[in-house]
């Protein structure tokens, strides 16, 4: 958990990902386009991976990945990210962390 | 004396056969001993054998037949699989007799087709009493019901598409279950919101600037999702490609087939995660029509509905005309 909330603190936009997931891809495309340059993290190539998952599980992101976390608070996983994109949540919430400005 | 093998086969009848053995056996053992034990009890084990092989002979040729029989059927049955496809393609329905023989993708597809067409018919019926009741100016009261009703109604088309892609993800996929000219647009297994909004905008007016204003952004956000969602399925797709082909080679030793177990286990991973994307590009489209609901007025959504109605119907009434078009 640690670990989560340390990287989630380092970057206004941080994503957790694993290397062989095509919806994790989505989800970063997604925050490209909007022009954040989120800091994505690979579970399966981290040192604590499992442990990190077992945290991202904890706090009900389901499935764990991809794991948002927008200005350090955790925002949800793909279902919940394309919601708030939807209703203009998502930038605003960027613009707030300062991910991106318009 | 002639001898005359056993093996001779100039009859099918076991009868005359055996006749013709105990004769044969006799003639080669000379004349009958009348006496001699073990004389009848070598005739006893020769005719055995005789009699053994004939037996295995006449099962080797039931065999043959038998499996001759199934090639054929198997033939039959998958003619008759052809032809389903076909029907059901030009839109015919075709019921399932509830054959225990049919696989459980295949009864996964037809028990959704049939509860889609079922659902159809509900929501055109829901759209004939908001047609009625904007045509007779209902009051706003009366217009919500109807169009909270309309809305509530798409919810339930998703959650079954939810579970008919667990079932079955590619028939959702395939768009097998919508007429061919809606295939034509067909995205992620359903319509483009981003398109459906594209065409609406001409006939909300009158829109505030503001309406105006949140109407674009939503077209724009769902295209920014719809985006998002093509390229995953692209990766999804090239992720694939890359693991069959990396157990293409040479085949022969054991090390290789349990790399090909191995790169198959993966490529059915991979084929697992289709039905997240459907998932969420349904997600997209409930949350599209949700938010552009809650932008408009109760009447503007009413407009905005039966336009969405009028418009997938001419592309239904278009594969309508198109299935029944002259041939040469």
């Amino acid at each position: 958990m640690d670990r989560i909330r340390d990287l989630a603190s380092k970057k206004a936009a941080v994503i957790f990902t694993k290397s062989s997931c095509c919806m994790c891809y989505s989800i970063k495309q997604l925050f490209y386009e909007l022009g954040a340059s989120p800091a994505v993290h690979e579970l399966d190539k981290e040192a604590r991976g499992r442990e990190m998952e077992l945290a991202l599980i904890g706090l009900g992101c389901n499935p764990t990945v991809p794991a948002v976390f927008i200005g350090g608070v955790f925002v949800g996983s793909t279902t919940d990210v394309i919601s708030l994109h939807v209703d203009g949540s998502l930038k605003q919430m960027l613009i707030n962390a300062k991910a991106i400005w318009f | 004396m002639a001898d005359v093998s056993p093996r001779t086969d100039t009859s099918t009848d076991a009868d005359t056969e055996d006749k013709n053995l105990r004769f044969q056996i006799n003639q080669s053992q000379g004349i009958v001993a009348s006496d001699g034990s073990d004389k009848y009890r070598d005739q006893k084990t020769l005719r055995r054998l005789a009699q053994n092989r004939e037996a295995a002979r006449k099962s080797r040729l039931r065999k043959k037949a038998y499996v001759q029989q199934l090639e054929s059927s198997r033939m039959k049955l998958t003619q008759l699989e052809q032809e389903l496809q076909r029907a059901r393609q030009q839109g015919i329905f075709v019921s399932s007799s509830g054959d225990q023989s049919q696989s459980m993708g295949g009864n996964g597809a037809l028990a959704f087709d049939v509860e889609y067409a079922r659902w159809l018919e509900e929501h055109n019926r829901r759209i004939n009493e908001l047609r009625g009741a904007v045509n007779s100016h209902a009051g706003d009261g009366e217009l919500r019901i109807i169009v909270d009703g309309v809305l509530a109604h798409y919810d339930s088309i998703f959650r079954i598409k939810g579970d008919a892609a667990k079932a079955d993800v590619f028939h959702i996929l395939s768009g097998m279950w919508k007429t061919p000219a809606e295939r034509c647009f067909l995205w992620l297994g359903g319509f483009r919101s981003s398109e459906l909004l594209k065409l609406l905008i001409n006939h909300l007016e009158p829109l505030t600037e503001q309406q105006l204003s949140s109407i674009n952004n939503l077209q724009q956000s769902s295209q920014q999702a719809e985006d998002a969602l093509s390229q995953g399925m692209e990766a999804l797709q090239q992720s694939l490609a890359e693991t069959l082909a990396g157990s293409l080679g040479p085949s022969a030793s054991s090390g290789n087939v349990a790399n090909y177990m191995g790169q198959m286990a993966m490529a059915m991973g991979k084929l697992g995660t289709l039905e997240g994307f459907i998932r969420q590009a349904d997600n997209l489209r409930q949350q599209t029509l949700q938010h552009m609901h809650h932008i408009l007025t109760t009447r503007q959504s009413a407009r905005a509905l039966l336009a969405i109605n009028d418009y997938f119907s001419r592309l239904r009434a278009l594969s309508s005309l198109w299935l029944a078009r002259p041939r040469e």
